[in-house]
């Protein structure tokens, strides 16, 4: 049994397909890459499967429970959290805030949310900027807020969206170890990333979006190596 | 010390009748204490929780008219206003909020603005619920002095004092300002963005129909055009809490200070008094543009500016 299952999910605006038909499953534990060029229907698909968008056709079922059309708050406390590829902090909110904010949702009381959010923050490595007013705060560390708040919601699935984009290499690193520690705790991780050094070292399977259809599903390695994907993707990267 | 300026203030306040101020002054400080409820209850809703709105006459009318009724319909005392209100502002904040909450920003302002004066039309043409555009009279005041009114609005501003803090120092607080800030996030972090929003709703617009009820026992006299006016009610409502400070304790204190002692001023000068809402107008332009946390909220800047003013370079 997979702990998410997107069956045959299409999502249509007016007459454009940005996701046709794709289907795919998540096990437990692993960390599912989602990969393909600019417009291939990713975010779409993550919007599809938070509750932001009721998909046009197909259904997605998390722990075999049907969420496509449920509101994205109830899909958040059924155990799905997201991050943001344009991030979206509460501005005008310290970090420690932004964080307490969503650990209320499994939190008794305020001390609880408040130790949630700092052991979070431990773990994310910004309790150093707990006080600082997010809107001030640099874009790397702006995106390791993102993770913290989605970990404060205590999820079993993690969708990542772009949590790379704009790092310099040392944030990278760091981010990647994130990651790493955030899967060691038995969260199953599925990432939209454009890093192919990220996604290949990180992805335990691999699925490529073009033209909102899956072209390839697969092990970093078989996908390294299908000649549709590095035509569709890999190959216009390298000509670029 | 800053732990008890609350309890100072609120003492203080009780002490003024004791003073033997005279009825004017007297009238003066309950208006303020009255705004200050109103400017409480709009900051609760569109300072902490992002919805603007610019239809709390409706609130207050509701508050109003429910004392009113009760007292010309039951022929019970106008101050039963307090429990019945609770009731009938929460059912008419639901419905509202079941039509305008799904709008955001600017839309919900407008769709708000719109219910205020629907309102109004309706208590204006219902004149067999409400006696129309005659109004409602109280025949016999509760008490001549007004020593009595005057602690009462002090109690309701205290509890609501009190309960804004409570509210926006607990989990209601934090979802308000993480919808204002950004719904979409607050929504994928589990918050029910309908849900919150609509709490705040009915919180703000209960306390608002307080002050209406109180309005109606008070003067004794309502009508549509008071008491579900636009300019009068829905917009001094945000220009208290735009003047005193958004999403700030003390904003709306300030702010309706300031503003009731300014309408008084104002209104008293001759020619110009009549113009009283263009000066407001220009005053609400000049805020936002060198105040736009306004006077409690920008207090750091104030002093700023004074000190550099007042020390020779």
């Amino acid at each position: 049994m997979s702990l998410l299952e997107v069956k045959r999910v299409s999502k249509h605006f007016g007459g454009l397909a940005a996701v046709s038909s794709v289907s795919f499953g998540i096990e437990r534990g692993e960390i599912m890459g989602l990969i393909g060029p600019n417009g291939a229907g990713k975010t779409t698909l993550f919007n599809v499967v938070n509750g932001f968008y009721a998909p046009t056709k197909g259904e997605v079922l998390f722990k075999d429970q049907r969420v496509s059309g449920l509101k994205p708050h109830r899909i958040c406390r059924l155990g799905v959290a997201r991050t943001f590829q344009v991030v979206k902090p509460l501005q005008r909110m310290s970090v420690l805030d932004n964080v307490i904010a969503s650990a209320f949702l499994r939190a008794r009381n305020k001390g609880e949310a408040e130790d949630t959010a700092r052991e979070v923050m431990q773990f994310t490595g910004l309790s150093d900027d707990s006080r600082v007013i997010s809107k001030g705060l640099p874009l790397g560390k702006r995106k390791r807020l993102e993770i913290a708040r989605a970990l404060a919601t205590r999820p079993d699935l993690l969708l990542l969206d772009e949590s790379f984009a704009g790092l310099n290499p040392a944030e990278l690193d760091e981010s990647i170890g994130i990651i790493r520690k955030i899967k060691e705790k038995g969260i199953t991780i599925m990432i939209i990333e454009h890093h192919m050094r990220v996604i290949m070292s990180l992805s335990d399977r691999i699925v490529v979006l073009n033209y909102g259809e899956k072209i390839a599903e697969g092990t970093p390695r078989e996908i390294g190596s299908n000649p549709l994907v590095i035509e569709a993707y890999l190959g216009e990267a390298q000509r670029a | 010390m800053k732990k008890y300026v609350t309890y100072i203030v609120l003492g203080l306040l009780a002490l003024l009748p004791l003073l033997g101020l005279n009825s004017y002054v007297m009238h003066i400080l309950i208006l303020v204490i009255m705004w200050s409820v109103i400017g409480m209850s709009w900051n609760l809703l569109s300072g902490y929780c992002g919805q603007v709105s610019f239809g709390h006459a409706a609130f207050f009318g509701t508050g109003a008219y429910t004392a009113g009724m009760l007292y010309n319909k039951l022929g019970i005392s106008g101050w039963w206003g307090f429990p019945a209100s609770v009731f009938v502002v929460a059912v008419c904040a639901l419905g509202i909020g079941y039509i305008c909450l799904r709008l955001r920003g600017p839309y919900f302002a407008l769709a708000t603005l719109s219910m205020g004066v629907i309102f109004r039309i309706v208590a204006e043409n219902l004149v067999n619920v409400t006696g129309g555009d005659l109004g409602i009279m109280i025949r016999e005041r509760t008490w001549i002095d007004k020593t009595w009114y005057f602690y009462i609005i002090l109690a309701v501003a205290a509890s609501s004092f009190f309960l804004v803090r409570k509210v926006i120092g607990s989990k209601l607080g934090y979802y308000f300002v993480a919808i204002r800030e950004d719904q979409d996030a607050a929504e994928s972090l589990g918050i029910d963005t309908t849900l919150y929003k609509t709490i705040a709703l009915i919180l703000s617009a209960v306390i608002t129909g307080f002050a209406g009820v109180f309005y109606t026992n008070y003067m004794g006299y309502i009508d549509p055009k008071v008491v579900f006016a636009l300019h009068d009610i829905s917009i001094i409502a945000i220009m208290v809490v735009m003047v005193g400070g958004v999403a700030t304790f003390w904003g709306p204190v300030v702010g309706a200070i300031i503003m009731v002692l300014l309408a008084e001023m104002i209104r008293s000068i001759p020619k110009l008094g009549t113009a009283h809402h263009t000066l407001f107008g220009i005053l609400l332009i000049v805020i936002i543009i060198y105040l736009p946390n306004g006077i409690v909220g920008d207090f750091p800047k104030i002093k700023r500016l004074l000190r550099i003013g007042g020390v020779p370079r």
